[in-house]
């Protein structure tokens, strides 16, 4: 300890200087060390041995210790150490298992010293002991540590892991008796060299080889350990257990890790493979590097702080073959770039969004009835004016509140289970899906599935009578003119991925936030919605988009909004040319039920409706009599798909799909087709409709939707008795060797569908249980429970 | 799932199960089913294995427990009960880890549609003119809805595979040619391009078969009764042809003379496996006292890899390949033996830059994550499997002979490991041993019975088995060592 101080004090009164600089060196190198007075580095690798003075603007080679004409092994270095209180003594581990010394004073040009042939394999990592001049310790593939005296010619004792080889030793800054060893096999041990007969402490710190540690210079329980596992961890050693304080996920294997000088919570790593840069992480952040180095174009394989006490200065080589030294100033900091958000569901379906100020700021600024109606609160941080931390900025929450009742998706569960999507002639479908829109109000589905019958089927079998009640009512009650309440009515779509719906997502929004009264809201909405072509969105599809607020404060899609308003008027006039046709009169329809795009007031609307229902029969008539083949309709059909499907309506679109079948899949280019089976599919699961998705896939013809359910097929079950995973076969447990279900009627093992009663958990063979419940109404164990099947 | 899959592959289980029963009575008279017209088929081999005397190997039925859920977890998830898994079963701990990761490459999640993964395999095996993987994978190619078409030839399988066809035979026969050239070849081929995943997907899977098909051929695994050449038609009355006679070729009538009449030296062999404990005896004792010189230790690596080179078996006979298997491969001139007879340099590879533990597993397991682990696994207990026997005697430390064999193996690759004397192997490995590891590394396609049993004649089947897995293991080893530093040096 007395050293270490005289040591600081000796080196404050120098101030480092020198900026971000490279050299190149002439192979790739494996491991650096910094000489104690800051002002040298040694760099290391198979065929490199050098020391470079750091100058004020560039490295200097200052001797190369590799001398001789012969290559020998004990030269390709895996790991260099430099002595921190003796300024001539080196230590290197050669990949032949030995280990070097080194001493600068010598007189000739060799300036090896010592010669240790102990390891029978590879040295992973040599360490000086922090405060005794004498002290080495290595560490080996062999799987053993050894502990040197330079004094002395060989080990003075040997510490045998017990296990595959050592990656790394260091001794405790700290501690004066004690060293941390990782291993190959993700421990770590803990011992006092004066012990080596056995670890004082042995832990698994991760999964698979532990490749480096390195102690903390100030905290004497903290040590940080990085592995193959992608990880860096903090523990604190200094309770009883070894605990976990802290834990850093990485991108890649860890190859190195080391403490930043004077700063608490930040350490510097680089990893194995693949990624080349340097971080250094603040512990408590563990999702974000603090900085981060990107000079290096190959892996990173040594890092090194240059001085103890100065936390700005990084050194490190790569295989890149460069040296480099980096100012922590110059470094790239991730989190000014990132863009922190967060977005949470509540439990009542409440949506909480959380952003940089600036961002919201900026939207806010863009769009003026954003500020005043989102109540957002601001978090500001008070800034710690130790850390260096400039990324913490003052952030905005914004919550979003539904209003109850809305974001009710029951005619979507509703219009799942009843549709009849096959098993019964097309004009039978289409009737019963029709009924079953009309009965839960959606007419205009109830209408399309109408025309699909009249375009599809033969059109003697529609009687008159019949098409004229569906228009009459549908046209009565149809959709109503108080689009404000409308708007909250109509229940969201989940999952809706058409972009058109973004607009809506933001009006929506804004409205379902005020918890006012509903009057209110329909003056705002009025207001609102009057310069935007919204109307038309919802009035064409009753489906929104809920998941879009998620784009909310994009600010990219937020200045692409306006283009993409175009859309739907895009496919606006399309509808119009159908006009004349058979589905031309529910748009014209919606075109009156609509003030906004028509421009005129509810007395013209009210008038339109009567026409249309006229005009839907005289239609239909003339439809008859030229009997124009289906196919004249199947581009029509088509469009009105996808209309359907960009309104987010997706289950009106595969429903369809499948129910005309041929008629019209060969008009839809596959993908567009596996698209919204997907959608439809995941909308479906969301909602727990298994069965309806299930018979979706199976109905599908796109390959890739009907190999959906053979896909992760396997069940995984648990034993009865011993509650663990039987892994082998799903009826017998491997441990308690007992058959796991027995029916209660045959008393055979079930391998297939098992029920059983949820009050006395008796159950069997599907087929047996309901037989036997047919007869009885007691449980066929005979424990004199009264089951039930339902 | 699985019941139903039980279901459907009643087919073949049906096969599997009347092979066994059929293994116990070869020969046995089976023509009573004759009357009904149906035709039977009748095995042609004598066990799982053509070297491996029937009755050494495990019976089914007579298994313990831990086999016992080995074979249950190999069917359930194959549909059969393979002869590889039956001769592998001598070592229960390896053929978990093994099935395991079988099982995770074809079936499991990954990149590559299942009929690219049989097809790829077909492809690996195809290189070795491994006619029972061939076969095994046509099969299961076809079963998970493979386009026949593609059978007839490289040439007629999408462009994609094709063009993975030039990794394949570099990395069968001459693994250390392979540059990050090949890689981006492989990777930036417009619209035929494959990804960073689905290569090492495909990687992992073109060693894994070319591994297998040195196994297959150095325990001369039968064919399976339901492939081609495991089964006959013909009455049993013909006695001698119950000697299956596959493809190859290698093994005869004649062989079987050979061996029996090699097993008149038992009192040789004894002093073979003296001798060999002895020389391992001293080594580990004299390691410590004479320590060659750095050049030396140089030398001696160079000396092996170059001898390695040179180490054939004298009946160099041309094999001609089955028919069915050549159709997969455009030109089986290109082999190991070729560069042996110029002479071709070969790199050294340093092992501490790039190893499987570190570097290796971080990129396999970055791209198809879990596989690395699984690998990792199987290489582990590969590499530590030891029951601390040695022939007749318990209780040897075997590690010096192990690694021996691994670190051999490697430096045929050229591999090498600063951290091993290369002296040793020639102490520990005499000649007819290295010319059946060099075989059945190299050139499996070649090997005969004769070989198989001309080395360590003392020792057990299971122990030869044992030789087989670290051979496998450690040519798989090597082949990813050079495919994934290319990939690595691409992606850098």
């Amino acid at each position: 300890m007395e050293k270490m101080s005289r040591v600081t004090t000796a080196l404050s009164g120098s101030v480092l200087t020198g900026r971000t600089m490279h050299c190149h060196l002439d192979a790739p190198a494996n491991a650096i060390s910094v000489c104690r007075d800051a002002a040298q580095v040694v760099v290391a690798g198979r065929s490199i041995f050098k020391i470079y003075a750091i100058e004020e603007e560039q490295f200097v080679e200052k001797l190369n210790l590799r001398v001789g004409r012969k290559p020998s092994l004990n030269l390709s270095c895996a790991d260099v150490v430099w002595h921190q209180m003796d300024e001539n003594l080196l230590a290197t581990a050669a990949t032949n298992g030995v280990v070097v010394t080194w001493n600068l004073g010598r007189p000739s040009r060799n300036k090896q010293d010592q010669l240790f042939t102990e390891h029978k394999r590879t040295v992973n990592k040599v360490c000086f002991h922090p405060t005794e001049a004498h002290v080495l310790l290595s560490g080996s593939q062999d799987g053993f540590m050894k502990c040197f005296d330079l004094r002395r010619k060989d080990s003075v004792s040997t510490f045998s892991g017990q296990s595959e080889s050592v990656r790394d030793v260091q001794f405790s800054i700290r501690d004066y008796f004690t060293f941390a060893s990782t291993f190959e096999n993700g421990n770590v041990q803990l011992w006092d060299i004066r012990r080596p007969d056995r670890c004082e402490r042995m832990f698994t710190a991760h999964n698979g080889p532990v490749f480096c540690c390195d102690w903390h210079p100030e905290d004497r329980g903290w040590l940080a350990t990085g592995g193959r596992d992608k990880m860096v961890k903090v523990w604190d050693m200094a309770t009883h257990r070894a605990k976990e304080v802290h834990c850093v996920q990485t991108i890649a294997s860890v190859a190195r890790v080391k403490w930043r000088p004077e700063c608490r919570h930040h350490l510097a790593t680089c990893s194995m493979m693949v990624d080349h840069n340097v971080y250094v992480w603040d512990v408590r952040r563990p999702f974000v590097p603090a900085a981060m180095f990107e000079e290096h174009r190959d892996v990173t394989t040594g890092i090194a702080w240059r001085h103890p006490h100065d936390p700005s200065f990084l050194l490190s080589g790569s295989k890149d073959s460069t040296l480099c030294q980096h100012l922590f100033r110059d470094a790239s900091q991730p989190v000014e770039r990132a863009n922190p958000e967060g977005l949470c569901y509540g439990l009542f379906g409440d949506l909480a969004f959380a952003a940089k100020e600036s961002l919201v700021a900026t939207e806010s600024g863009r769009k003026p009835y954003a500020g005043d109606r989102r109540h957002p609160i601001f978090f500001k941080r008070k800034l710690d004016p130790a850390e260096p931390f400039a990324g913490l900025a003052s952030s905005a929450l914004n919550v979003f509140e539904i209003e109850p009742g809305s974001g009710s998706m029951s005619w979507f569960v509703d219009t799942a289970e009843r549709y009849a999507l096959a098993g019964r002639p097309l004009a039978e479908l289409c009737d019963h899906n029709a009924k079953v829109a009309r009965e839960l109000g959606r007419n205009q589905v109830a209408q399309t599935w109408t025309m699909l019958r009249i375009i599809y089927c033969s059109p003697g079998l529609v009687p008159t009578t019949n098409l004229n009640h569906s228009v009459g009512k549908g046209s009565s009650c149809g959709l109503p003119l108080m689009n404000s309440f409308n708007l909250k009515d109509m229940a969201p779509g989940l999952g809706s991925e058409t972009r058109l719906d973004r607009s809506k997502g933001d009006t929506r929004s804004d409205t379902v936030l005020l918890d006012s009264s509903a009057t209110l809201i329909t003056n705002e909405d009025n207001e609102e919605t009057e310069g935007s072509d919204v109307p038309t969105d919802y009035l064409l599809g009753d489906v929104e988009g809920e998941d879009d607020e998620l784009y909310l404060l994009d600010p990219e899609h937020a200045h692409s909004e306006e283009p993409e308003y175009v859309l739907p008027q895009e496919a606006f006039p399309l509808r119009h040319e159908i006009v004349d046709t058979p589905p031309g009169p529910e748009h014209l329809q919606d075109k009156a039920d609509s003030p906004h795009v028509s421009g005129s007031e509810a007395d013209a609307a009210s008038l339109v409706p009567v026409d249309s229902s006229f005009s839907l029969i005289s239609v239909s008539h003339a439809l008859c009599d030229s009997r124009l083949p289906p196919d004249f309709f199947s581009a029509l059909v088509c469009d009105m798909l996808r209309f359907y499907a960009e309104q987010g309506d997706v289950q009106m679109a595969v429903s369809v799909l499948i129910v005309l079948g041929e008629r019209v899949r060969k008009d839809i280019d596959e993908q567009t087709q596996e698209h919204w089976y997907t959608s439809y599919i995941d909308l479906l699961q969301r909602f727990c409709l298994w069965n309806v998705s299930n018979q979706v896939v199976k109905l599908s013809t796109s390959r890739a939707i009907s190999c959906l359910n053979q896909a992760s097929t396997t069940l995984h079950v648990n034993c009865s008795h011993c509650k663990r995973p039987m892994s082998s076969r799903g009826w017998v447990c491997d441990r308690c060797r007992r058959c796991a279900s027995m029916c209660a009627v045959c008393h055979h093992v079930v391998k297939g569908l098992f029920v059983w009663c949820q009050g006395c958990s008796h159950g069997g063979h599907l087929q047996h249980i309901m037989k036997w419940l047919e007869g009885s109404s007691h449980c066929p164990a005979g424990c004199g429970h009264l089951c039930e099947y339902s | 799932m699985r019941l139903a899959t039980a279901a459907n592959e009643a087919y073949t289980a049906s096969l599997a199960v009347s092979e066994l029963l059929g293994c116990k009575q070869c020969g046995g008279s089976r023509g009573q089913d004759e009357e009904l017209g149906i035709r039977i088929p009748r095995p042609l081999g004598q066990g799982p294995s053509r070297f491996i005397p029937e009755k050494e190997i495990l019976q089914v039925g007579s298994e313990d427990a831990q086999m016992h859920t080995l074979f249950a977890d190999s069917f359930a998830a194959l549909g059969r009960l393979d002869n590889i898994t039956l001769v592998m079963v001598f070592h229960p701990q390896y053929l978990e880890s093994f099935l395991k990761t079988q099982h995770y490459l074809l079936q499991m999640d990954g990149p590559l549609p299942l009929h690219y993964r049989h097809y790829i395999g077909i492809m690996a095996a195809a290189r070795h003119q491994c006619s029972y993987l061939v076969n095994l994978h046509v099969n299961d190619f076809l079963h998970v809805g493979g386009d026949p078409k593609w059978l007839n030839g490289l040439e007629n399988a999408p462009q994609k595979l094709q063009n993975l066809g030039e990794l394949n035979k570099v990395l069968a026969h001459r693994p250390w040619l392979i540059t990050k050239e090949h890689i981006e070849g492989l990777l930036k081929a417009e619209e035929h391009s494959w990804s960073l995943a689905e290569l090492v997907h495909a990687v992992v899977l073109l060693t894994h078969y070319h591994s297998l098909a040195s196994f297959t051929f150095g325990c001369g695994i039968s064919p399976e009764i339901h492939c081609d050449g495991g089964h006959t038609f013909r009455p049993p009355s013909v006695s001698n042809y119950c000697i299956c006679d596959i493809t190859n070729g290698n093994h005869s009538m004649d062989e079987m003379q050979v061996n029996s009449a090699g097993n008149v030296s038992v009192s040789d062999s004894f002093f073979e496996v003296e001798a060999l404990m002895e020389k391992m005896k001293q080594l580990q004792e004299c390691r410590e006292e004479e320590e060659a010189s750095q050049e030396e230790m140089a030398s001696r690596f160079e000396i092996e890899k170059r001898e390695s080179m040179f180490v054939f078996s004298s009946d160099d006979d041309e094999v001609t390949p089955a028919r069915d298997v050549s159709r997969h491969f455009e030109d089986t001139s290109y082999g190991y033996k070729d560069f042996s007879r110029h002479g071709m340099h070969v790199p050294t590879f340093r092992v501490q830059d790039y190893c499987w533990e570190d570097h290796g597993y971080s990129l396999v397991n970055r791209l198809y994550p879990d596989v690395g682990q699984l690998i990792d696994e199987k290489f582990h207990i590969a590499y530590n499997l030891t029951y601390n026997t040695m022939a007749m005697h318990k209780d040897v430390d075997t590690s010096m002979l192990r690694r021996a064999i691994w670190n051999y193996i490697h430096c045929m690759f050229g591999i090498r490991y600063d951290d091993y004397d290369y002296g040793e192997i020639n102490q520990l490995l005499d000649r007819s041993f290295k010319v059946y590891i060099k075989t059945v590394v190299c050139t499996p396609e070649k090997v005969t019975k004769r070989m198989y049993d001309s080395f360590w004649r003392q020792f057990k089947h299971s122990e030869k088995v044992h030789v087989n897995l670290l051979l496998i293991e450690a040519r798989m080893q090597a082949e990813l060592l050079y495919a994934l530093r290319a990939i690595t040096r691409y992606m850098t």
